[in-house]
């Protein structure tokens, strides 16, 4: 709970307190110490949350208004500054001044690809059309990330500001927001939105008393990870089967219905009436010169502080996971970092300080994508991790394509091969053979990128692959097929894992040292996770 | 028209043409399955892949499937460049772990040397080798009553809900063009199953042999503006009467 505008910082506030927070900071400008964040490393306390790590190294642009005002309410936006973005681009500036300040800030799509926006918009607005549509893509299928819809569902007004700003620039009267159904709640709060709009004349015929007119409506994915691809979003938004085309003539040119779309991701839209209020001078500021403003991530995984953050770019993974994520859980050491989602990769240690931007993460073999950041501790198993992706992405394939298609299927049950200690080191030549094909011949993004949960982490981590090749040994302890469990010395004897165990693959006496028979042990790691003595040990 | 190069010789092609057009009549011969002239491109199987750069582009060349690629002037391609002989050797290889009894795949592997896959073979592969040419012929006649189901590796053709497709009238069209002949279909007397749906066939007056489903005959004289009477007849007595009509109209001619 932060208290403006002095930005005093509560945490752990129950509803119990409130009465107490009113009486006492609101009232007679009292602090209740009890309530304060303390630091996990110095122990002290903090008052101001722009004082914390976790916030201060953040900048919030996209995610301006999350938690500040209440979703659902018109009044709240303006209030803050809404639509006085619209307002001016409306009544002061023409579309091609519009399309000017966009390019000149340098915003990139912040989907995944990374495309200029300002050039997409401008290449549709050149080409001549009786109709131009505008479309967003909140279809955030990526495991482990949560940015568009916590901007959807905190701060739906920004996102609609900004597609209202890009129909404008491009001419197009009709818009879509492409919303995952696994969003409920992002859905009830942007139809609200497009209903109040509707209700103070913000979208329909002559918006703020002017020319434009704009309507716009939300298009419900069934959840299918390929519809977040540009040409299977604009099928099923109208209506067909979400299948990516071949875009040898890109979608900007003939997307939805054929027609000239400009295509842009919830993110993207929600800095756009950002930068038109604080010009593009201040927003190329912020950021790299190639890759300017912010990024969202949802920083997940072993970090101390999981959570929607949003970073200038150019800032190193090492800021991200140890002075705002706190570092790692546990203390335990780093291993490896996730970024882009399932087609993303996995950078090691060495990698750490890169700076976070579009062309950096490609080079290393990893990428931006949409800002999902799994952080991996050493006890995760890369050969794991691979496998896991690969087989996320084999059941989201739409099947269209042979390379994708087989060529993923095989690809995971060659990773299947080695996490079980059955594979040749001929296995992981055919692997990286492989690959370069599917990234070759595949039809759409998802095929061209899906090999590269395996490729980045054999670029990185092959001695890991090879250990569970020769040595049919995992060293992280995961691979079930590859270790054993063991008891040492440290047993008290308590008879917790016994009681655990539900395949009575344990033995012994209260006080006596227990054994676990490996012929009954099926390695579930339910006796690991009830002893407190780490008396079993996972070779 | 545009000039382009294919493997060093230069060719003329008509502007908005289809690369693949344009190779296949250099008499060069390169697989696809999911190719077929009677519907629009598809680029799916990807064996039509082909290497293209151009002389501006600094070396830089890309790999593009050519059934969906339209030809530019000063295109430079390559229709057999190790890389896309060892695309092509890789997808085979695929459809076979997939297909292996499919006797088009096993023929196209056979050309780029591969008689067995080197990949696990899958253990509930079939002969359809998901190329989509029967939904988009059906589609294209307007039918629409089968379609791809699922996605990624569970995808397969199939009829609305595994049942009985309302829609099909018993045309054969997926069936005919079945690169596999996976399509299973039985014609016994005036009975015609397809889908799992039964067809009564028409029988002609004349020959007394049966013609077309009872439903395709309704459908076409309905949307095509054929009369009814016309199916009373197979393609045989028609060309017949044809050319009876004809002769008589000559003989009528060298009378006067």
């Amino acid at each position: 709970m932060v208290i403006e505008p002095d930005g005093l910082f509560y945490t752990k506030v129950k509803p119990k307190d409130v009465s107490e927070i009113i009486e006492k900071t609101l009232e007679k400008d009292e602090i209740i110490d009890r309530l304060l964040y303390t630091d996990p490393v110095s122990c002290e306390k903090e008052k101001n949350y722009n004082k914390i790590p976790f916030y201060s190294r953040q900048k919030r642009i996209a995610l301006r208004n999350l938690g500040k005002i209440r979703p659902n309410k018109i009044d709240d936006y303006i209030a803050g500054g809404g639509y006085q973005a619209l307002a001016r681009v409306l009544t002061e500036m023409s579309p091609e001044e519009v399309i000017k300040v966009i390019s000149k800030s340098g915003l990139r799509g912040r989907g995944g690809g990374g495309f200029q926006a300002g050039r997409k918009w401008q290449t549709c607005r050149n080409i001549e059309s009786d109709v131009h549509y505008v479309i967003c893509n909140g279809d955030e299928g990526d495991p482990g990330a949560f940015m568009d819809r916590a901007i959807m569902e905190g701060d739906p007004h920004s996102v609609l500001e900004g597609i209202m700003i890009a129909a404008y620039a491009i001419g197009a009267r009709e818009g879509y927001i492409y919303v995952r159904e696994e969003y409920p709640l992002a859905i009830i709060h942007l139809q609200k939105a497009i209903d109040n709009c509707e209700d103070v004349g913000m979208l329909g015929d002559s918006i703020l008393g002017t020319e434009f007119s704009f309507r716009i409506r939300i298009a419900r994915g069934a959840g299918a990870f390929v519809c977040g691809e540009s040409s299977a979003l604009m099928k099923s938004v109208a209506g067909e089967v979400g299948e990516p085309r071949a875009k040898y003539i890109r979608s900007v040119v003939k997307g939805f219905y054929d027609k000239p779309t400009v295509l842009n991701n919830v993110e993207t839209f929600a800095n756009v009436p950002a930068i038109i209020s604080n010009g593009a001078d201040w927003f190329k500021k912020i950021g790299t010169s190639k890759s300017t403003g912010t990024k969202a991530f949802s920083l997940v995984g072993k970090v101390r502080n999981t959570g929607l953050i949003e970073v200038p770019m150019g800032i190193t993974l090492r800021e991200i996971i140890y002075d705002i994520g706190g570092g790692i859980l546990d203390d335990r050491p780093f291993k490896a970092v996730q970024t882009g989602g399932p087609s993303g990769g996995c950078l090691p240690e060495s990698k750490l300080d890169l700076p976070v931007d579009f062309d950096t993460l490609t080079e290393a073999g990893s990428m931006m994508g949409s800002g999902g950041m799994i952080v991996m501790d050493d006890k995760t198993c890369m050969v794991d991790v691979a496998k896991y992706f690969l087989s996320f992405l084999v059941k989201e394939s739409c099947g269209k394509c042979v390379p994708c298609r087989e060529g993923l299927y095989q690809l995971h049950a060659l990773a299947v091969k080695i996490s079980e200690g059955r594979a040749t080191e001929g296995d992981l030549d055919k692997m990286e053979k492989l690959s370069e094909v599917i990234v070759r011949g595949s039809l759409c993004g998802l095929g061209k990128s899906g090999p590269n949960p395996f490729l980045s982490t054999v670029r990185y981590f092959r001695d890991e692959y090879l250990a569970h090749i020769r040595d049919k040994r995992c060293p992280a302890g995961v691979c079930r097929e590859l270790i054993h469990y063991e008891i040492n010395d440290k047993c008290t004897g308590c008879m917790a894992c016994i009681t655990a165990c539900a395949y009575d693959a344990i033995s012994g006496k209260k006080n006596e040292l227990h054994v676990i028979y490996q012929d009954k042990c099926t390695k579930c790691g339910a006796c690991v996770a009830v002893c407190n003595y780490e008396a079993i040990d996972v070779t | 028209m545009v000039n382009l190069t294919i493997n060093g010789r230069v060719v003329r092609a008509e502007e908005g043409e289809m690369l693949l057009n344009v190779i296949k009549r250099q008499g060069i011969n390169i697989p696809a399955t999911c190719h077929h002239d009677a519907v629009e491109p598809y680029g799916a199987c990807r064996l039509c892949t082909v290497e293209i750069t151009k002389e501006t582009w600094q070396g830089w060349k890309n790999y593009v499937t050519s059934c969906l690629y339209p030809v530019e002037e000063g295109l430079i391609v390559n229709t057999h460049s190790p890389e896309v002989v060892e695309l092509r050797k890789t997808i085979l290889d695929l459809l076979l772990a997939r297909s292996p009894n499919a006797r088009l795949i096993q023929e196209m592997a056979a050309e780029y040397g591969i008689t067995h896959t080197s990949f696990e073979e899958i253990a509930d592969g079939d002969d359809c080798i998901l190329c989509g040419l029967c939904t988009r012929v059906c589609d294209a006649l307007g039918f629409c009553a089968i379609s791809s189901v699922n996605r990624g590796h569970g995808r397969e053709i199939a009829p609305p809900l595994w049942e009985a497709p309302p829609d099909c009238v018993g045309c054969l069209a997926c069936a005919q063009v079945c690169p596999t002949d996976f399509i299973e279909y039985t014609d016994k007397g005036t009975e015609r199953t397809i889908w799992g749906k039964k067809f009564e066939l028409l029988v002609c007056e004349q020959t007394g042999r049966p013609t077309i489903t009872h439903e395709f005959a309704k459908y076409l004289s309905r949307n095509r503006d054929i009369p009814e009477e016309y199916f009373k007849l197979n393609d045989v007595s028609h060309r017949k009467e044809l050319a009876l009509t004809m002769g008589k109209i000559t003989h009528w001619g060298r009378e006067e």
